[in-house]
């Protein structure tokens, strides 16, 4: 189920995020979790955000969100809602945001389980979101709720309205929180981890509902996960995250064909190859602290295509010859496709 | 081939039956504390509002001719205090004025408290910081000294007491209201509400309270207790109800000359506090269990 690489390019782009930073006080020290990300969601793309835990994914869809914690946050850059004209979200006030979130932006979480409130019915949760940015009457709400339930595969849903949330499996109640996101016909969901927590058949369900959703309401998605597998399947186009910044941008096909990263490169060798026992291949070393970045590039210290210059350089995000795919990386031409591509192929 | 301890289906099934007969048991129970506490403050406010129904006597209106009569005496089942007073019509009559400030006094202080500490959590930051100095200022007077300052500057009566309980006792709530709600604001779903475009009112009311409220209901079962106390101290100490009003704490106050030789002064208004006292902490107590066992 390869999505089509679809015409990104052609599309408006829907939200513009332009060398965004966000740096958290902390007792360590300042964590630099995302340092410079730019990013476009074009109309009715899906775009995928993939890479290690802690590489700053997350960080990147709450500031765009607004839901990181005020206190401890500091940033700078761009965040462009196009609809809502050139204001920039960053400085957006908390009346501007409860306009904003639900109606035109949503979000849906990691873990299903903790998502939704524990000590009021589904049903309950789902008729306040739908009244949240509408003026329906008691039985439009009702017959919009019901309808959505009904559309994210909920059976019986007039009756597990009245459920209450641990009375649901964790697979359900994705689907409730997604019913949910989508109460308010959201322009651009941001689906952070939707699949985590959840076995892999259950996973396949949400992603394919994920996928029709979009296609029949034309919103916009940006999916975040740390599984490439899971990205390929479903996004237009894909942006890979290492330590807080882009390394590697392009279209799907691209990307998983011709990675021109070292660190993308490492992430499709370490995916399982059918048919193919023995040992799994993971990438050496660990992540650089986010409160210590060491100067030139980020991954030199776990990349074996390294040379000095890596070691005291940084690089911006190179284009490497192809329409609309850049790696952050001086050698991206001495990356060839991924090993497993090529036994792939040759076994083929 | 099976091994002694591998059980068979029909095993499994009468042991996991046992066990759900239990935990029916055991709710039971749980519920039968709180049952039995309502029944009895039940009882205590219905005898208190059907006083006179109940008692033919006034509670103010002396009997030069019985003084000090032991209880079981003819007409007078409690006996009578120095002055000639039917000790059961003055319990069942101060019984109004304790019961008005058990759920008086503390109700305004739960619902202000609560909301207090709720804001002040929910805030978080520098609002938080000035909010809760403004509880530790208040936390930092003992307590009775404080009510009895309030108390003997505003006059003693029964009014001023209440305010003086207003004014002090809301920083409990305050604080672990704001305690919970810190821990709440955390949860996911709080992230969730706020990423739908939910006002703060709405995540603060809507959300937050209900996953909260039950530590402070279950303490203000406690505290509705303490109050009836309090009420008794100030009464004791002549700055509660005043003399010749029925008070529970006026009465023992009032008998204590008397409690060598007629001990029931003393004693039958204070039965009467420590059966409204262990009929609240039974209702607290089967309380916390209930929402507990709702949390699992």
């Amino acid at each position: 189920m390869t999505a089509e690489p679809s015409a990104s390019g052609a599309g408006a782009p829907l939200l513009t995020v332009s060398d965004l930073r966000s740096y958290l006080a902390t007792g360590q020290g300042v964590v630099r979790a995302v340092d410079g990300v730019s990013l476009a969601v074009h109309e009715a793309e899906i775009l995928g955000i993939v890479g290690e835990s802690g590489c700053g994914k997350t960080v990147t869809c709450r500031t765009i969100m607004g839901l990181m914690p005020a206190g401890i946050l500091h940033t700078s850059g761009e965040v462009i809602y196009h609809p809502r004209g050139g204001q920039n979200l960053l400085d957006a006030s908390p009346a501007q945001w409860e306009a904003l979130r639900g109606a035109h932006l949503a979000m849906i979480f990691q873990d299903p389980m903790t998502a939704l409130n524990p000590v009021r019915t589904i049903g309950d949760q789902l008729l306040e979101a739908v009244n949240a940015h509408a003026k329906l009457s008691r039985a439009e709400a009702q017959a919009r709720a019901i309808g959505l339930l009904q559309r994210v595969g909920i059976p019986a849903p007039a009756r597990r309205m009245k459920d209450y949330p641990f009375q649901f499996s964790g697979g359900m109640l994705q689907r409730a929180l997604i019913a949910i996101a989508l109460a308010s016909s959201p322009r651009l969901l941001l689906a952070d981890e939707p699949t985590t927590s959840l076995d892999v058949i259950i996973q396949d369900q949400i992603l394919s509902l994920l996928l029709e959703l979009q296609q029949d309401t034309g919103m916009s998605m940006i999916l975040v996960s740390h599984d490439l597998a899971v990205i390929t399947e479903v996004c237009d186009r894909v942006i890979v995250m290492y330590a807080g910044q882009v390394v590697e941008e392009g279209e799907t096909a691209d990307i998983i064909t011709e990675p021109k990263h070292p660190y993308t490169q490492a992430l499709l060798d370490a995916l399982p190859q059918e048919g193919q026992r023995g040992e799994l291949r993971s990438i050496a070393g660990s992540p650089p602290s986010l409160i210590d970045v060491p100067d030139g590039c980020r991954f030199a210290p776990r990349c074996r295509y390294v040379t000095d210059e890596c070691r005291s350089w940084d690089t911006e995000l190179l284009y490497t010859g192809e329409r609309e795919h850049t790696a952050r990386c001086w050698r991206h031409d001495a990356i060839g496709r991924s090993e497993a591509w090529l036994q792939g192929s040759d076994s083929a | 081939m099976t091994t002694a301890w591998a059980a068979s289906p029909s095993d499994l099934l009468m042991r996991a039956a046992n066990k759900a007969a239990g935990r029916r048991r055991s709710v039971t129970r749980r519920r039968l504390t709180l049952i039995v506490g309502l029944v009895m403050l039940g009882i205590g406010i219905l005898a208190v509002l059907l006083a006179p129904v109940l008692v033919s006597q006034s509670p103010i209106t002396i009997d030069p001719l019985h003084p000090l009569a032991p209880p079981l005496t003819p007409d007078h089942l409690l006996g009578t205090d120095q002055y000639g007073r039917d000790i059961l019509t003055r319990i069942l009559y101060g019984g109004r004025i304790d019961l008005a400030i058990a759920f008086g006094a503390t109700a305004v202080t739960l619902v202000f408290g609560t909301l207090y500490g709720l804001i002040s959590g929910y805030l978080g930051g520098r609002a938080d910081g000035v909010l809760m100095r403004v509880v530790d200022v208040v936390f930092a007077f003992p307590f009775l000294v404080l009510i009895i300052a309030i108390v003997a500057m505003l006059g003693p009566s029964i009014f001023n007491m209440f305010i003086a309980i207003w004014l002090t006792s809301w920083v409990a709530y305050a604080r672990i209201m704001r305690a919970q709600t810190v821990v709440a604001k955390k949860q996911q779903y709080v992230l969730a509400a706020r990423a739908l475009g939910y006002s703060r009112l709405r995540v603060m009311f809507r959300h937050i309270l209900p996953n909260t409220a039950s530590a402070v209901i279950i303490f203000s079962m406690v505290d509705a207790v303490g109050n009836i106390i309090l009420a008794a101290s100030l009464g004791f100490l002549g700055l509660g109800a005043q003399p010749p009003s029925p008070e529970w704490g006026t009465m023992i106050s009032d008998g204590q000359n008397y409690i060598l030789t007629s001990w029931w002064l003393v004693a039958m208004p204070g039965l009467a506090v420590v059966y409204i006292g262990i009929s609240f902490a039974l209702i607290g107590d089967g309380l916390a269990d209930l929402l507990r066992a709702g949390e699992q």
